[in-house]
C-alpha cells in the first residue's frame, strides 16, 4: 500500500517536471520566426519514417548504425516492460501481463535478448567515443560537459539493463522457489545465466535484489525522462517531428528573401507605391536566436552531436575553424541562456549584451563555409546548419557590410559589369571569335 | 538571342554560358564543346550574349541577397522578354539558381545542366557516342556539389563517361559523399580561412589516388580548383582535368 503511493507520487510528480521543461523548450522553440513546413503532408510522413523510424541515414556508417539500431530498437521495445511495471506499482500486483501465457514468456524472454543486446551496444559506444577516441567524439566541440553527457547516458542505460536483468533472474529463482507473490511467468533466457551468482543466496536477499532492481529500473527511466530535456538525448523524442519537418526541396536551393524582393521590385519599378512603413524597422538576417526560424531552433534542439556533419566538412577537414556541430550546439546553448533569462525576468527578456552571432559564433566561422551541403546530406536527422551559416552571413553583409574585402569587391562587380570579375558586358560574346 | 528575334527564329533552347563560361580563358573551352556539340545534333539554340548578366549565385551565397535578387529579377526580365521556354546552362550554379531560386521570382523556365542535355541526346539516339582517344582510360568523377548533392544528379555525367568505353574509377568520397572542391559558397572569389590544407589540395590528392588519367568535372569552378590541385602536385603532365562536355567534343572530333 505505502509503496503504491510512493510509486504513484513519483510517477505523477516525474511527469509533471517533464511536461514543464517541454514545455518551456517549446516555448523558446517558438520565439523563432515563421516557416512552412505543413506542404506535402503524406512525403513528411514517409520522410519521418524512414528516416527517424527507420534510421535510414544512420546506416550509412555501418558499425554504428546497426548498433545504434540494436540500442534504440531495444530501449524502446524493453519500455513495454515499463509499462506493467507502472501498472504493477500503480495496483501492488505483480507481472500483471503474465496472463498472456506463452506470448508473455515470449515477450520476456525477447526482452532480455535486447537488454542485453542494449547493453552491450552501449559498452562499445563507449570504447569507441573513450578508448578508440574516434576523431569526431575527440573533437573540442565536445569538451567540457557535451562528453560527460554522452557518457552519463552511455552508462545508465547500461545500468538500466543491468537491473533488468538481475531483476528478471531474481524473480525466477523465486518463482522456482514457490515464494508466495512470484507466480510462474515469463521465460529468462539471459538472466538464467546470472544463477550460479544468485542461486546461493536466502529468499529475503533475492526479494530485496529483486525489489530494489524493480525501483532502480523505474525510478531511472523517470529519472532518464527528466534528464533529456537538458541532454543531445531529447533527440530520441525530436528525431521525429524534426524530420518530419525537413526541408523537402532540393539541397541547392536557398530561401529567397521576401522582404528584399519588395525593396527590390520598389528599385526596380519606381512607379510602384511603397507599403507603409513597418512597425519594426525590417531587419535582414540572423544575429540572435530571435531571428532564426522556429525549424532552426528545433534542430538545434535536435542535434544528436554525433559530428557526422563535421566529420565531413570540407572546411573542418582542412583545419578551418568551422564546425557545422558546433554551430547548431551553439544555438542551442544560446537559446537555453535566452530562455532561462526570460524565467528569471518573469516572461520577458532582458538585454544580456549578448548574441549568438559574436558571442558564440565568429565571422571566421561563418567565411568558412562552402555552402557545399556535405553536412546535411550526412545529418542522420536532417537537419539544416547551413541554414543558419547562411542567414547569419546575410546579417554580416547586408546590416553590417563586413564582408571580406574580397567578396566586396565581388559584389562591385557583379553590380557594375554583372560578372564576379572586371570584365566588360560586352565581351561577354568574345569566346564565339576567338580560337 | 536578339538577332534570333530580329531574323523572326524562335531557338528551341537558350544556352546559359554563365560568367565563367563566358570570361574565365579555360571555360571559354568548355562553352566552345558544349556549342560544337549543340551544332553537331542541329539544335537550334542562341546565347544572350552582352544582355546576360551574372545569375546572382556567388552574391546570394555570401549573403548579399539584395544583389542577388537585383541580378535575378533583371535576368527574368531578359529572359521572360524573349519567351525562354528552355535553358542548358554550362555551370551546376548557374543550373541550380536558374531552376530552383528563379521561379519564386517570376522566372519559370526548364533548366537542364550540360550533362543532361548531353544523357538525352544520347539516349534518343540523336548523339552517337564511340570512345575515341578516352577508351580504356582511366578516368575519375568529381561531383559538383550544386549539381551532386544540390540537385540530385550523379548519374548524367557517369552514363556519358561510361559511354567512352573508359574505366571509370571512383574516389572515395562520391556521389552524395562527394567532397567539395573548394570554390562553392563564394569561395571562389576569396582566400580560404586560417586551416591546415587547401580543399581543393585536399580534394586533387584524392583523384590522384585513383590513378586517374583524367578528372571529369561538370562545373567550371571545380574545374579551375582541381587544375589548381594537379599543378600543386605538378602531375599537369600525366593528368587532365576536363569538363564532360569536352571529353564527348574530343570523343567525335568536333
Ligand atoms: S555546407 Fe558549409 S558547413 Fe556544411 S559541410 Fe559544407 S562547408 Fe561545411
Ligand atoms: S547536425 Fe546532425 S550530423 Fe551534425 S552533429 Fe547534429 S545530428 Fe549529428
Amino acid at each position: 500500500m505505502i509503496s503504491s503511493i510512493i510509486f504513484i507520487i513519483l510517477l505523477a510528480s516525474a511527469s509533471y517536471l517533464f511536461y514543464k521543461n517541454i514545455s518551456k523548450i517549446r516555448r523558446n522553440i517558438l520565439l523563432g520566426k515563421d516557416i512552412d513546413r505543413k506542404d506535402n503532408p503524406k512525403q513528411r510522413w514517409e520522410t519521418m519514417a524512414m528516416i527517424a523510424l527507420g534510421q535510414k541515414k544512420m546506416v550509412v556508417r555501418p558499425v554504428a548504425g546497426i548498433l545504434h539500431i540494436i540500442v534504440y530498437a531495444g530501449f524502446i521495445i524493453i519500455n513495454i516492460e515499463v509499462l506493467e511495471i507502472i501498472i504493477d506499482g500503480i495496483f501492488g500486483t505483480h507481472r500483471v501481463f503474465s496472463f498472456a501465457g506463452v506470448l508473455y514468456n515470449f515477450l520476456i524472454g525477447s526482452f532480455e535478448i535486447l537488454a542485453l543486446g542494449v547493453a552491450l551496444g552501449c559498452a562499445i559506444f563507449l570504447i569507441r567515443r573513450n578508448i578508440i577516441k574516434l576523431k569526431r567524439f575527440a573533437s573540442k566541440d565536445l569538451d567540457g560537459w557535451p562528453r560527460s553527457d554522452a557518457n552519463y547516458i552511455l552508462i545508465t542505460e547500461i545500468l538500466l539493463m543491468t537491473a533488468f536483468l538481475f531483476m528478471n533472474g531474481s524473480d525466477s529463482i523465486l518463482q522456482s522457489r514457490g515464494e508466495a507473490h512470484y507466480i510462474q511467468a515469463g521465460s529468462f533466457p539471459v538472466s538464467s545465466m546470472l544463477s550460479p551468482i544468485l542461486s546461493g543466496l536466502t529468499n529475503e536477499t533475492l526479494i530485496f535484489i529483486e525489489r530494489f532492481c524493480w525501483w532502480f529500473h523505474l525510478v531511472g527511466i523517470l529519472a532518464f525522462l527528466n534528464y533529456l530535456p537538458y541532454s543531445k538525448h531529447l533527440h530520441i523524442l525530436f528525431a521525429f517531428p524534426v524530420t518530419y519537418f525537413s526541408n523537402l526541396k532540393p539541397k541547392g536551393e536557398f530561401q529567397n528573401l521576401e522582404t528584399v524582393t519588395n525593396e527590390v521590385k520598389l528599385m526596380l519599378d519606381p512607379s510602384l507605391t511603397p507599403p507603409p512603413p513597418p512597425e519594426t524597422p525590417l531587419k535582414f538576417g540572423v544575429k540572435d536566436v530571435f531571428d532564426l526560424t522556429w525549424k532552426q531552433l528545433l534542430d538545434a534542439y535536435s542535434c544528436t552531436e554525433c559530428g557526422r556533419c563535421t566529420s565531413v566538412c570540407p572546411a573542418n577537414q582542412t583545419g578551418k575553424l568551422l564546425s557545422p556541430r558546433k554551430i547548431l550546439m551553439d544555438t542551442r546553448d544560446r537559446i537555453t541562456e535566452v530562455g532561462k533569462n526570460i524565467d528569471t525576468n518573469n516572461g520577458t527578456f532582458a538585454d544580456d549584451g549578448k548574441t549568438l552571432l559574436g558571442s558564440y559564433i565568429t565571422e571566421e566561422e561563418l567565411w568558412a563555409c562552402n555552402t557545399c551541403n556535405a553536412c546535411t546530406e550526412a545529418c542522420p536527422v536532417n537537419l539544416d546548419p547551413l541554414s543558419i551559416i547562411v542567414d547569419m552571413r546575410q546579417y554580416l553583409v547586408m546590416e553590417q557590410s563586413s564582408a571580406p574585402a574580397a567578396l566586396n569587391s565581388m559584389f562591385t562587380n557583379i553590380e557594375n559589369n554583372g560578372a564576379p570579375w572586371q570584365f566588360s558586358p560586352s565581351d561577354r560574346l568574345n569566346w564565339a571569335s576567338e580560337d | 538571342m536578339a538577332e534570333c528575334v530580329a531574323r523572326g527564329e524562335e531557338p528551341e533552347i537558350l544556352f546559359w554560358v554563365g560568367c565563367s563560361g563566358s570570361f574565365d580563358d579555360r571555360a571559354k573551352k568548355i562553352t566552345k564543346a558544349i556549342v560544337k556539340i549543340l551544332n553537331h545534333v542541329n539544335i537550334k539554340f542562341a546565347v544572350l550574349g552582352p544582355e546576360e548578366s551574372c545569375t546572382g549565385d556567388p552574391a546570394k551565397r555570401a549573403g548579399n541577397e539584395f544583389l542577388f535578387q537585383m541580378q535575378a529579377m533583371q535576368n527574368i526580365n531578359t529572359l521572360n522578354g524573349y519567351n525562354v521556354k528552355k535553358i542548358v546552362t554550362g555551370c551546376p550554379h548557374c543550373f541550380n539558381t536558374i531552376k530552383n531560386e528563379y521561379p519564386g521570382l517570376g522566372g519559370k523556365y526548364q533548366v537542364v545542366h550540360h550533362t543532361q542535355l548531353i544523357q538525352q541526346l544520347i539516349d534518343s539516339g540523336k548523339l552517337k557516342v564511340e570512345g575515341g582517344a578516352f577508351k580504356g582510360k582511366k578516368i575519375t568523377f568529381h561531383d559538383p556539389c550544386y549539381l551532386g548533392r544540390g540537385n540530385g544528379e550523379y548519374e548524367a555525367p557517369r552514363t556519358i563517361i561510361q559511354k567512352l568505353d573508359a574505366e571509370l574509377n571512383e574516389m572515395k568520397r562520391s556521389r552524395e559523399k562527394g567532397f567539395c572542391c573548394g570554390a562553392g559558397g563564394a569561395q571562389m572569389f576569396k582566400e580560404a580561412e586560417k586551416g591546415n590544407k587547401e580543399v581543393n589540395v585536399e580534394r586533387t590528392e584524392e583523384a590522384l589516388e585513383t590513378n586517374a588519367e583524367v578528372i571529369a568535372t561538370g562545373c567550371p569552378f571545380c574545374m579551375t580548383m582541381m587544375r589548381d590541385g594537379v599543378k600543386h602536385f605538378e602531375k599537369e603532365s600525366k593528368v587532365q582535368v576536363l569538363d564532360v562536355a569536352e571529353m564527348i567534343a574530343q570523343a567525335n572530333d568536333l
